[in-house]
């Protein structure tokens, strides 16, 4: 969560941009402001038991700091996550249902599918990636394959036209703007990665 | 106890003037605004949804929530996700902001329970559906003159030839709209709460006196002149006080 939170600082002005061209222009701002109080807290919570507690946590603080759409659809995708784990670590298995759970609630909460230009773009090749990945390897190789398909599902958002959200207003103009939501997905997915490394050493 | 009503928007003004609209139909229904983001700029925040859900709760039972746009539906549904404890006395309803909230209000008004509240709000997007609301009838009723009357969508229209006039117990009488607005917002309420307190159905040309947007929905304008009608135990007096209320004008004439 602090490597996520860096890591959108870092990327603030990036979804900033992204967000002014096919959106209102709030997407960066909104997501630091939204890590940054998770930071704090998590500071504030001391050691939670379970990663669930750490993901419900998380969950109601974007929920109330986000503001815009991002703030409850990143929210139940937490939320929801939190709910399928109730332990201290994450095993491959454990990871996989924990990003389905995260899919479905956005997919529930945004009624938007693969395709539409949203979120969902780099959400559901993510988890499709880390179902693959969990037969044979361990939590660091499924988050690899996460993020990286997370990352190719974002780019693949750049030629579509908008069909959900707020950048559907726009019809065919927002072709050719990667989607900042499938972005800040992209940037969550990898800064996961940057911290599982520096936690396996 | 009654049904409180917590609209919420993306604009602080745009729900209190909202708020304003329904207090002046609705006088003594609950209504709580949640709107503007965290900063109290545009946009939504589920603290300001979570605060007024529990006000309006501090007051009352039940709860029907209306939000304008998408993001504010996303975070009135994160509201009822995060506590499991609101959705049996919390419901969001799928209608149109104004209309909804009017309807709505009006129907909390009128002591309708928390089923009765969210489907006089669903309702309400007939009013603005792109088929017509009303749709004139003609009764071909021999020996009398047809009559031109309205009756919203999916009441029972009195088949052609069916004593729909002159009926031993039907009352009517035919008064002038006093006010320059016809029946604008405000006396629409005003008739609306009246017909509701009587208990016996009345109709102006044709409209359920009791529904707001239906009175509203006639269109009518100063100098035209309506039929009011009631039927059965109390049509005699039911006529009279509604007739009454328009004759005197609602204090604009």
């Amino acid at each position: 969560m602090r490597q996520a939170a860096s890591d959108l600082k870092a990327g603030r002005d990036e979804l900033t941009e992204l967000d002014r061209r096919i959106g209102d222009g709030d997407h960066g701002s909104n997501m630091d402001r939204g890590f940054t109080a998770v930071v704090a807290k998590l500071d504030d919570a001391g050691s939670p038991e379970t990663v669930g507690q750490v993901l419900k946590l998380v969950a109601t603080t974007l929920m109330s700091t986000v503001g815009g759409a991002s703030g409850p659809l990143y929210g139940t995708a937490f939320l929801r996550a939190s709910k399928v784990v109730d332990r201290a670590t994450v095993d491959p298995a454990c990871l996989v249902s924990l990003a389905e759970a995260a899919t479905e609630g956005i997919v529930a909460r945004g009624r938007a599918h693969v395709g539409e230009k949203t979120m969902i773009d780099a959400w559901q090749p993510a988890v499709e990636a880390a179902e693959q990945a969990a037969g044979s390897g361990d939590v660091l190789d499924v988050l690899r394959a996460a993020a990286e398909a997370a990352e190719a599902g974002a780019v693949a958002t750049i030629p579509l036209v908008a069909t959900k959200g707020r950048a559907s207003y726009l019809g065919e103009r927002s072709a050719g703007t990667e989607d900042p939501g499938a972005r800040s997905t992209a940037m969550l997915l990898a800064a996961a990665v940057t911290a599982a490394e520096e936690v396996a050493g | 106890m009654s049904v409180a009503l917590v609209l919420v928007s993306h604009s602080p003004r745009l729900a209190d003037g909202l708020a304003e609209l329904t207090a002046q139909m609705a006088p003594d229904v609950v209504v709580r605004c949640a709107a503007g983001d965290v900063d109290g700029g545009l946009g939504t925040s589920l603290d300001r949804v979570q605060e007024a859900v529990e006000a309006a709760l501090a007051r009352t039972d039940s709860v029907v929530v209306l939000a304008d746009l998408g993001s504010a539906v996303l975070v009135v549904e994160s509201v009822l996700e995060l506590d499991p404890d609101l959705p049996p006395r919390v419901r969001m309803v799928s209608a149109p902001f104004v209309e909804g909230a009017v309807a709505a209000a009006v129907s909390a008004q009128q002591g309708a329970d928390l089923d009765g509240v969210a489907a006089a709000a669903e309702d309400a997007a007939r009013s603005i559906g792109p088929e017509p609301v009303y749709q004139v009838v003609e009764a071909a009723g021999t020996g009398s003159p047809p009559i031109a009357g309205t009756w919203a969508q999916g009441e029972v229209v009195p088949e052609p030839g069916a004593p729909s006039s002159g009926a031993a117990d039907e009352v009517s009488a035919t008064v002038e709209i006093r006010n320059a607005l016809g029946l604008h917002a405000r006396p629409a309420a005003v008739v609306a709460r009246a017909a509701a307190d009587l208990g016996v159905p009345v109709t102006i040309e044709g409209a359920d006196a009791t529904s707001v947007l239906a009175l509203m929905s006639l269109g009518t304008t100063a100098g035209q002149r309506v039929t009011v009608t009631a039927r059965g135990d109390g049509a005699q007096g039911a006529v009279a006080l509604v007739s009454g209320l328009i004759e005197g004008g609602f204090g604009e004439a």
